[in-house]
């Protein structure tokens, strides 16, 4: 469960988040979008404490982060995520990415965070590239084996920040098909996605930013059907002509 | 003049004695400075100001002054520091070895430190975010996540500048030593034979540098990711 409350925060004179509240439930799955430079990035990275906040607070099943909170350790192991440029460790193979925070962070033994490895690698479909470094895989692989990597410490909330926006066309799909399955099986998710078809068929809820405000909050099915706000329908507007 | 080759051969024990001193301060100011160095990087790029300030002005201070400063200071001033702190009245002699082991550690940390930071900052700011959103300690980000790709990406860097440490360990003749210029010096004013050892160690320094600037260039083409 997520609890995010009246959350501001500036760069210098810019504001970038403009009391930004909202409310996510345990296995639901919410899609934030919204126009570049809306503030969609800097929110969801808050909720892991990666940006800090001006003033407010953020509830994350049980942890509670504000302003003044700067021991984030206990946060960050519940809470994983995916960066749109995937951020695999380049001098480790695709297995040691996967086991690294598990035997660092959780004190794991390697022959146990190998075989949370080894599972989690298959259910992303690449069992057979575990002693290969990320260098050698394509975007959409290392994109999964980063979905594998964040799964391994046993989040409770997962975050995706654009986790396709820098991948080839033909391979969104593979890096979405892991997503879905993620979903279905009851994880709680924030995505950052500019994936309109995922949003509408596999979020729940939809958050529209703009400008720093979460300008609109609706059912994933009803927010592409009927928007509400002018805002939001311009967005769509663009984004949904071809 | 004629080359005197039996000269060379009957030099040649002691020679391999001084190259043996040369390669030993090499290693040491490697490693020491290496490690040292990293340190430094570390404060320079810590978010405290005193720690960044602090190692800052070291860098910035041994950058200024020559290496053969350095030496002069460490061996004719630290035996009178010890004797001093150590309220003996008189100077503690340190030995020759010491006081050049400490001195190289101490002078190329500095030039590490520089190097190693630039390797830290080509390091993309996702990885740090990495680091942090999977929970791990700034200990262990940078032991097994940072350090290692800073270090392999300013490697061919590091060679280079080992390659003129090796160099620079020369100038230890100043307080006598007997590394491998320094015996090379004893031996050509002892017998006279100025030619034969100049020109040898001349051959041996050429033979070390040009293989290990040979191999940066192999290590160059090979260290980009994926090209395994």
């Amino acid at each position: 469960m997520i609890e995010i409350d009246n959350v501001s925060k500036s760069y210098g004179a810019f504001q970038v988040l403009k009391n930004c509240s909202a409310s996510i439930a345990d296995g639901e799955v919410v899609v934030i979008c919204g126009p570049s430079g809306s503030g969609k990035s800097t929110l969801i990275k808050t909720v892991n404490g990666l940006e800090t906040i001006d003033s407010g607070q953020i509830n994350v099943s049980g942890f509670r982060l504000a302003p003044d909170v700067t021991n984030v350790a206990a946060l960050r192991r519940s809470v994983g995520m995916v960066f749109q440029s995937f951020e695999l460790f380049p001098h480790l193979t695709v297995l040691s990415n996967v086991t690294i925070a598990q035997i660092k962070v959780l004190k794991r033994s390697r022959a146990a965070a190998e075989e949370k490895a080894l599972t989690l690698l298959a259910r992303v479909g690449l069992s057979g590239h575990t002693t290969k470094y990320p260098a050698q895989l394509s975007g959409g692989q290392q994109q999964r084996v980063a979905i594998a990597r964040a799964l391994a410490l046993d989040p409770k909330v997962m975050l995706f920040d654009e986790p396709t926006s820098a991948l080839d066309p033909e391979m969104v799909n593979e890096v979405l098909d892991v997503m879905t399955g993620l979903a279905r099986q009851g994880m709680t998710m924030v995505c950052v996605t500019h994936e309109m078809g995922f949003a509408r068929s596999v979020a729940n809820r939809v958050l529209f930013m703009d400008d720093g405000e979460i300008v609109e909050t609706a059912d994933a099915v009803k927010f592409f059907d009927a928007p509400q706000s002018e805002r939001a329908k311009a967005f769509l507007a663009k984004i949904l002509r071809h | 003049m004629t080359v005197d080759l039996a000269a060379l051969a009957n030099a040649l024990p002691f020679l391999l004695k001084g190259l043996w001193f040369t390669l030993q301060i090499t290693l040491v100011g490697v490693s020491g400075g290496i490690v040292f160095g990293s340190l430094l990087a570390i404060a320079r790029l810590s978010q405290s100001r005193l720690l960044s300030t602090l190692a800052t002005a070291y860098v910035n201070l041994m950058r200024s002054i020559p290496l053969i400063l350095v030496i002069f200071w460490v061996f004719f001033l630290v035996p009178w520091a010890i004797g001093w702190m150590t309220a003996s009245g008189r100077p503690v002699a340190v030995g020759a070895s010491l006081t050049i082991f400490v001195t190289f550690v101490l002078f190329e940390a500095a030039y590490y430190a520089e190097i190693v930071r630039a390797g830290f900052r080509s390091i993309s700011p996702g990885q740090y975010a990495a680091c942090d959103a999977l929970g791990l300690s700034k200990f262990h980000a940078y032991t097994y996540i940072l350090f290692p790709q800073a270090i392999r990406n300013v490697l061919p860097i590091l060679l280079t500048q080992t390659i003129v440490l090796f160099q620079d360990t020369s100038l230890v003749y100043v307080i006598s030593a007997t590394d491998l210029l320094g015996a090379a010096t004893k031996i050509a004013q002892r017998d006279g034979r100025l030619v034969e050892m100049y020109l040898t160690v001349g051959v041996i320094y050429f033979v070390f540098c040009f293989a290990a600037s040979q191999f940066v260039k192999q290590l160059q083409g090979r260290l980009a990711y994926g090209a395994r």
